[in-house]
């Protein structure tokens, strides 16, 4: 009877909530990482979409060059491009600690669009094909669709990922130095905890985050250079609805958002591109501080 | 008849000038086009490039003509294709506007170049409105256009019994007008489309209008869109099992760098309409041996080539009326045959569409391919005759 007053087959609609979850995965890995590094350096890291693409490109370099498949990608690509976050924050973004906000945005931009024009230049824009790892080929039939086994390993890697960052920063000792050099970074250095070395290893630690979405996203998206620009401004989006520096509140709207973007696709898939920056600015109306965000 | 006999009127006279003295006439060629965006690889520098080899092989500096090409990315918008070209003609003094892919920005410069009374010639683009309710005097299409498409892969979808079809379709100009002209043929040829999916465009996650599109039972889901848009399709159909399940796919607009970009593996066949292909004769593979070495290794696709012969009859009928003036540039253009190694022999007619063969492509398996770029096989020639719209249905307003 609600079907039919909506216009949708049921299988239509559970299938598209599936599909919107499985969305909802990556905007929640990539605005979770934005959320840490926000959250701990106060620097919006406008090179995530970058790294995020780099850790897609290291798959395919990593199979292209050395032959390695994409179980080694799964751990060797993470850490990797995580290192040369930790190289960036060192050199670089290290120094603008205590310039404003619109420093950091302008030097991470910045590097996103050298990173990106480098390999536009090098590989061209038309993508490098990725196949998806033949253990996790094939599908399952649902009844209401058929689920490719591969986009299933992706939710399933994504909500161990997210809700293992979560009990670490919230639950644990280090989580709890993390927090507190959060709240007053000068205090928890004079109890003899090295601050600045756990901003370096969150920085990595954020982008090696942004990687493994990469790596995920590398055989059911095309891998070319500008992967993640389409998709980071989606993503810092999630995070302003979530709360800037949420870690939980970008989990959640990474997955609801991801559920309301693919319920838009059956509605009016016109406005699917969209309804994130609708809803954006109506949060940012209502409560400024984001969905779970502290005013501060 | 009146604006006939002033053209008439200018190239004779610009011919008698270009007779009595053989001053140096200069030319500035300003290539438009998607220099960073999903499109880069099928336009992008590579059409600089194509420009520069027909500036070269028409010899224009040995027969007094200096030419200067400048290039700029309009991202694929048509705020900034306007900008550009107004920028280009007002302060610049640009005289001819190539390449211009992405159909919103195409039909922006149009409307300018109309205004400013300066040529356009376009490869990229492929509404076929530019021949159509849109026509200029000053514009020419050169390549391709999405009546051709449809009447290429469309028809041939339909004659192997795909009748019934779903479509998903880039929101933009360019996706309504593949949209439109498939469904006509699908129409007339006694098919049925049974529904629509308009996605944002650039997208990036195709599955849940694939899986709209699977619901629908069609048996051809037709992708009107292009380049990462459609090589994301594929490849997405593909992980969703929809061409196993029984449903074909039918990549409206597929160009040799989204073949590349998807792997043989994934765009096996596929049928598809091009106007050209490097490993069509030892022309086209001399050209696209070249081409290769300019650029970044990759081949030519059908917008380089049809940059290169486009640029080369312009350049032809800039020495025979002796200047650069639009009129008389135009008027000889669309007098004289078109003949280049490329596209071979040719006409541009009133409305502005250049007329050539068109080739129904099916891409090759990988056992069948012999390597990196050996990936279509020739099915089907469709003569240049029944290769475009006919003129009379194309409400362009200087038919009439």
């Amino acid at each position: 009877m609600l079907f039919d007053l909506l216009g949708v087959t049921p299988q239509a609609l559970f299938s598209q909530l599936l599909l919107g979850l499985i969305n909802g995965s990556f905007y929640a890995m990539l605005s979770l990482g934005l959320a840490i590094i926000f959250g701990l350096l106060n620097i919006i890291n406008f090179t995530h979409g970058a790294q995020y693409m780099l850790g897609a490109f290291g798959s395919w370099m990593l199979l292209h060059y050395t032959g390695l498949n994409y179980w080694y990608a799964l751990f060797l690509v993470p850490i990797a491009v995580g290192f040369t976050g930790v190289i960036l924050e060192r050199l670089l973004i290290s120094r603008l600690y205590h310039l404003d906000h619109l420093y950091g945005l302008l030097l991470t931009f910045g590097l996103a669009l050298i990173i990106q024009g480098l390999l536009r230049n090098e590989y061209g824009i038309s993508g490098k094909p990725y196949a998806i790892p033949e253990q996790l080929r094939g599908g399952q039939n649902l009844g209401f669709m058929f689920l490719p086994n591969y986009r299933a390993w992706v939710i399933a890697v994504s909500i161990v990922v997210c809700f293992g960052t979560w009990y670490m920063i919230e639950r644990t000792r280090l989580g709890a130095y993390l927090r507190a050099a959060t709240e007053n970074p000068t205090l928890v250095n004079a109890f003899g905890i090295n601050v600045p070395l756990m901003i370096t290893a969150t920085y990595g630690f954020g982008v090696a985050l942004a990687a493994l979405a990469g790596v995920l996203a590398a055989p059911i998206y095309s891998v070319h250079p500008n992967m993640g620009a389409d998709l980071i401004i989606v993503v810092f989006a999630v995070v302003v609805i979530g709360g800037m520096g949420s870690i939980l509140g970008a989990i959640l709207t990474g997955f609801g958002l991801g559920l309301v973007e693919g319920l838009t696709r059956v509605f009016y898939p016109e406005a699917s591109a969209v309804v994130i920056f609708v809803i954006m600015a109506i949060v940012l109306l209502v409560k400024p501080a984001g969905l779970f965000g502290r005013t501060v | 008849m009146r604006k006939t006999t002033t053209t008439a009127a200018i190239a004779l006279l610009a011919g008698l000038a270009a007779g009595a003295a053989t001053a140096e006439i200069s030319v500035k060629i300003g290539v438009l086009n998607d220099r960073s965006g999903l499109y880069a690889d099928l336009t992008g520098e590579g059409s600089v490039i194509a420009t520069r080899m027909a500036i070269e092989d028409f010899g224009a500096a040995e027969r007094g003509i200096s030419v200067e090409v400048v290039s700029a990315d309009h991202q694929n918008r048509p705020d900034v294709a306007s900008t550009v070209t107004r920028q280009w003609i007002d302060v610049d003094g640009v005289d001819v506007i190539v390449d211009v892919p992405t159909s919103s920005a195409a039909l922006a410069v149009n409307d300018i170049v109309r205004e400013r009374q300066k040529i356009f010639l376009v490869s990229g683009a492929a509404t076929s409105d530019l021949t159509g309710p849109a026509c200029s005097p000053y514009t020419v299409h050169w390549t391709y256009d999405t009546w051709s498409l449809a009447n290429g892969t469309g028809r041939a979808m339909v004659e192997v019994g795909g009748d019934t079809w779903f479509f998903l379709t880039a929101d933009y100009a360019f996706g309504h007008a593949l949209e439109r002209d498939t469904s006509a043929v699908v129409e007339e040829t006694g098919g049925q489309v049974l529904g629509v999916v308009r996605h944002p465009f650039p997208g990036q996650d195709f599955s849940s209008f694939l899986l709209q599109a699977q619901a629908s039972g069609a048996k051809v889901i037709g992708l009107a869109n292009a380049g990462g848009d459609t090589v994301n399709s594929i490849m997405q159909a593909a992980e969703f099992g929809i061409v196993q399940a029984g449903q074909s796919l039918a990549g409206l607009l597929v160009f040799i760098t989204d073949v590349d970009a998807l792997g043989l593996d994934d765009a096996q066949g596929l049928v598809l309409t091009e106007a050209f292909y490097w490993d069509l004769n030892d022309d086209t593979r001399a050209f696209s041996q070249r081409f290769a070495e300019l650029g970044n290794g990759n081949m030519p696709t059908m917008i380089h080539a049809g940059v290169y012969a486009s640029v080369l009859h312009y350049l032809k009928a800039v020495e025979a009326v002796g200047s650069a003036d639009s009129d008389a540039v135009m008027a000889m253009m669309k007098e004289m045959e078109t003949d280049d190694p490329l596209f071979g022999q040719g006409v541009i007619r009133t409305d502005g569409r250049k007329v050539h063969d068109m080739y129904l492509f099916r891409v090759k398996s990988p056992d069948e391919s012999t390597g990196r770029w050996d990936y279509y096989e020739l099915l089907n020639t469709i003569p240049a005759e029944v290769a475009f719209r006919p003129i009379e249905d194309g409400n362009c307003p200087l038919v009439q």
